[in-house]
């Protein structure tokens, strides 16, 4: 039997309405027509305003009949409207006061914030109209889409190996060799690239809707367009961006996006999305109006006593994170990507800023990191906290975790950073990060620190061991855009060079720095090109460039081979081994009976490691019967890292018995003696000692 | 649109030209669907057509749901290259066998 409430109640002009249904807010489709949804908690009316896809002017505008407000949401069914082919938007009435925090203005035509598809930049890098009267358009999603058996993987966190990338750059260059480059179906096609390499998750950076044209401007040097690239300024927050879509031009992103994902999957490779809940693209008070400030400014964003915009996220406007409203609005986001797109986890960018009041002092309990913690939908969804904002607050180790967050261990990437380019004073420090970093994260396990030394903010591994300082001129912001605390180190030289020795020992310290992480415990991420000497020549902040500067140079595959098998094999060797891999934080202790503690710390002599300030040395040993708490038998490991600058002969562990140790990596050795095939290690002549080379690390397995 | 319903011995043949989208999407669908009996083989001759939109494609993915619950088979021959890529981004191409042309379907179909 047909409901009884499919049938229209109400005219307007041509079209016939009924009251709608306040959930799910935005616009959803329902028998003969449309549901569209929408609160404000301050506007006094609302206009429906719908176009014909693409058009200029709206074919029609729906004021909301007063009946069909329910508290503060204006909700309402459209009978008979094409699906495919409708954009639509509102208009908002209400006071004009921004001292009060009020900004309505009903000329503009707003862009609804549940919109799951968002037209009006379709094509990356084609210059939008400037006239249009609607920038950024609503439009209905197909959300039926096919995933067969497809759902979240669910690997555990401890053994995640991921990798960050950006979806343009990663095969917008013409060596990616891919037949639709810059867009989620290049990502696709270069599956067996990443499969080989090793890596099990890739954490995408925003890819929710922006507008690459946001500040763009030539710089007046170089002449060279520059955008708004990396897209950390959200338009809409529940819809893809179209413009990394093949088939954005069909407005067909969402069913192109899950279908990499649903492929990603299917070959074990997990997806995150870097979110940005922090601020939204309309800027401060001389930004844009799409949809937000329009909709109820006062609610959505942290407002000072006069009513200008707070700007804890240095990008002029502040996303009003503990409004219950716009909580709501987060969660809801979050979940429909879980559930839709069987997301398997999010990055929280400046994720301290979802822990401060709508005044923004930090909150003790902040209610909307809790709830994502237990929310059940998100329930399996691993929580990746950058735990800092631009206002000053840093909360690495302190962020509030309820058992479920990680994060982005910044300590991490400074200690090691400082131990590679052979700083004193970093030893004990070195001893932390690589036990996952039980200082910071003593009751949470080391799975809780995601470990790096690069991201997409500041150097490339090759730019870190190339570059003393940023060379961001190309930014046209004289330098002075970037992070001055960079820890790298140029080897001898700023810059590229032919200088062998200074190019070997670059290589070198890249092997090196890869070796820390995937021997660290805890959970390693590296960047996108690092495993094959991506360069951004000496820039650190490659936001605005949308150009080889920032894409991934696939030639670098084939000249930089040795540092791609470097990295598979590291990551390899992980994976093989239980033992770098432990949920709970290592004890210092025999707790099973073999004899050996969990970790056992060396030096050049055996059981004497050298924590004085001078020291450059550290090696350690790590119990094959301790793996995983003592669960699994795992081979012994032994790690000797020599940041000094002079060749030490150290001496070895004793194992116990039947066992002998096998050759993994020597960072020291040209390759193809640099690193072996995890399971072909080569048995150690002297079982002894090892001369580990000035510089070098060297991985070794006791089996 | 335009649909032309035609039988080859087991199979029916089916001529699609036109553009394929939420406009005409149900009204293929509605002429279609009575063809879907128990084990039905159909051949979808798309050569005529130059366009499917998002909604064009869920009328097929819908067919071929219909087509595989009866235990039939669906084959879709003379496929525009821009219609198959976006099918093939999509994920949309998986669940369909496809030829290039209508004696090459019928084999498949055979």
């Amino acid at each position: 039997m047909e409901r009884i409430d499919i049938h229209p109640t109400h005219t307007y002009g041509e079209f016939k309405l009924r009251a709608g249904r306040p959930l799910p807010f935005g616009a959803t489709r329902v028998e003969g027509g449309i549901n569209f949804s929408i609160s404000s908690r301050h506007a006094s009316s609302c206009t429906l305003v719908l176009f014909k896809k693409r058009q200029s002017e709206p074919m029609a505008e729906i004021p909301f009949p007063d009946e069909f407000r329910i508290g503060n949401v204006f909700a309402m069914v459209v009978f008979g409207l094409g699906y495919e082919n409708i954009e639509y938007g509102f208009r908002m009435d209400g006071p004009y006061n921004p001292q009060e925090g009020h900004r309505f203005d009903p000329a503009k035509i707003l862009l609804d914030p549940y919109a799951k598809v968002i037209g009006g930049r379709d094509l990356w890098r084609v210059q939008p109209d400037w006239n249009d009267i609607y920038q950024h358009r609503g439009r209905m999603v197909f959300d039926d889409f096919h995933w067969e058996s497809d759902r979240p993987l669910e690997i555990p966190i401890e053994d995640m190996i991921i990798y960050e990338m950006h979806v343009r750059g990663f095969t917008r260059h013409p060596s990616s060799g891919v037949k639709h480059p810059g867009t989620f179906a290049g990502i696709r096609e270069k599956i067996p690239y990443l499969k080989e390499l090793g890596i099990n998750c890739i954490e995408l950076m925003p890819i929710f809707e922006f507008d690459e044209f946001e500040n763009s401007r030539t710089h007046p040097a170089t002449g060279e367009l520059l955008l708004n690239y990396w897209g950390y300024s959200q338009v809409g927050f529940f819809a893809p961006k179209a413009g990394y879509a093949a088939t954005g031009k069909f407005s067909m992103q969402v069913d192109e996006l899950k279908a990499l994902i649903q492929d990603l999957h299917n070959n074990g490779i997990e997806v995150f999305l870097d979110v940005v809940f922090n601020h939204t693209a309309e800027g401060n008070e001389n930004g844009p109006t799409i949809s937000f400030r329009g909709i109820d400014n006062q609610s959505y964003y942290m407002l000072t006593p006069e009513g200008y915009y707070y700007n804890f996220s240095g990008t002029g406007n502040t996303l009003n994170c503990n409004n219950p409203m716009v909580r709501n609005m987060v969660l809801d986001c979050l979940r429909y990507w879980a559930a839709e797109y069987h997301i398997d986890g999010f990055r929280f960018d400046l994720a301290s800023i979802l822990g401060r009041d709508p005044w923004g002092a930090p909150l003790s309990n902040p209610p909307l990191l809790e709830n994502l913690a237990f929310d059940p939908i998100l329930a399996k969804c691993k929580l990746i906290a950058e735990a800092w904002d631009a206002g000053g607050l840093y909360q690495v180790g302190s962020f509030p975790s309820y058992g479920r967050w990680a994060e982005w261990n910044g300590k991490y990437r400074d200690t090691v950073r400082k131990f590679l380019k052979g700083d004193m004073g970093q030893v004990g420090e070195m001893a932390q990060r690589i036990q996952g970093s039980p200082d910071l994260y003593w009751w949470r396990g080391p799975s809780a620190s995601i470990n790096f030394i690069t991201a997409h903010d500041g150097f490339t591994l090759a730019d870190l061991v190339s570059y003393n300082q940023k060379h961001n001129e190309a930014n046209g912001e004289n330098n002075n855009d970037g992070s001055n605390d960079n820890d790298s180190w140029n080897c001898g030289w700023e810059g590229p060079t032919d200088d062998p020795e200074i190019n070997a020992l670059r290589c070198r310290q890249i092997k090196n720095a890869v070796a820390f992480l995937m021997v660290s415990q805890g959970v390693p991420m590296i960047v996108m090109g690092d495993e094959i000497g991506r360069t951004q020549q000496g820039n650190n902040n490659a936001y605005c460039h949308d150009n080889e500067l920032s894409w991934m140079d696939w030639t670098l595959l084939k000249s930089n081979a040795d540092l791609f098998r470097f990295f598979k094999n590291c990551i390899a060797f992980r994976k093989a081994h239980a033992v770098l891999r432990n949920r709970t934080h290592l004890r210092n202790q025999d707790y099973v009976g073999s004899g050996y503690p969990d970790i056992s710390w060396h030096g050049v002599r055996a059981w004497q490691p050298d924590w004085s300030g001078a020291s450059r040395i550290l090696a350690f040993m790590l119990c094959g019967a301790h793996a995983n708490g003592g669960q699994h038998q795992d081979n012994y490991i032994y790690v000797a890292l020599n940041m000094h600058w002079e060749t030490h002969l150290f001496e070895l562990p004793e194992l116990p018995q039947r066992m002998q140790w096998h050759v993994f990596a020597n960072t020291i050795m040209p390759p193809p003696e640099d690193i072996w095939k995890p399971g072909s290690e080569p048995w150690l002549e002297d079982q002894q000692q090892f001369l580990v080379g000035s510089r070098s690390a060297v991985i070794l397995v006791g089996k | 649109m335009e649909i032309n319903v035609k039988s080859s011995g087991q199979v029916t043949l089916v001529e699609m030209a036109g553009d394929i989208d939420s406009n005409t999407a149900p009204q293929a669908h509605e002429r279609i669907l009575p063809l879907v009996q128990p084990a039905a083989k159909i051949l979808l001759d798309m050569s005529g057509v130059e366009y499917m939109s998002s909604a064009g494609l869920r009328m097929l993915l819908s067919m071929y749901r219909q087509v595989s619950r009866q235990n039939g088979g669906i084959v879709l021959v003379g496929l525009a290259e821009e219609i198959k890529d976006t099918m093939s981004v999509t994920g949309f191409l998986n669940f369909f066998t496809i030829r290039d042309t209508v004696d090459e379907g019928l084999k498949a179909l055979g």
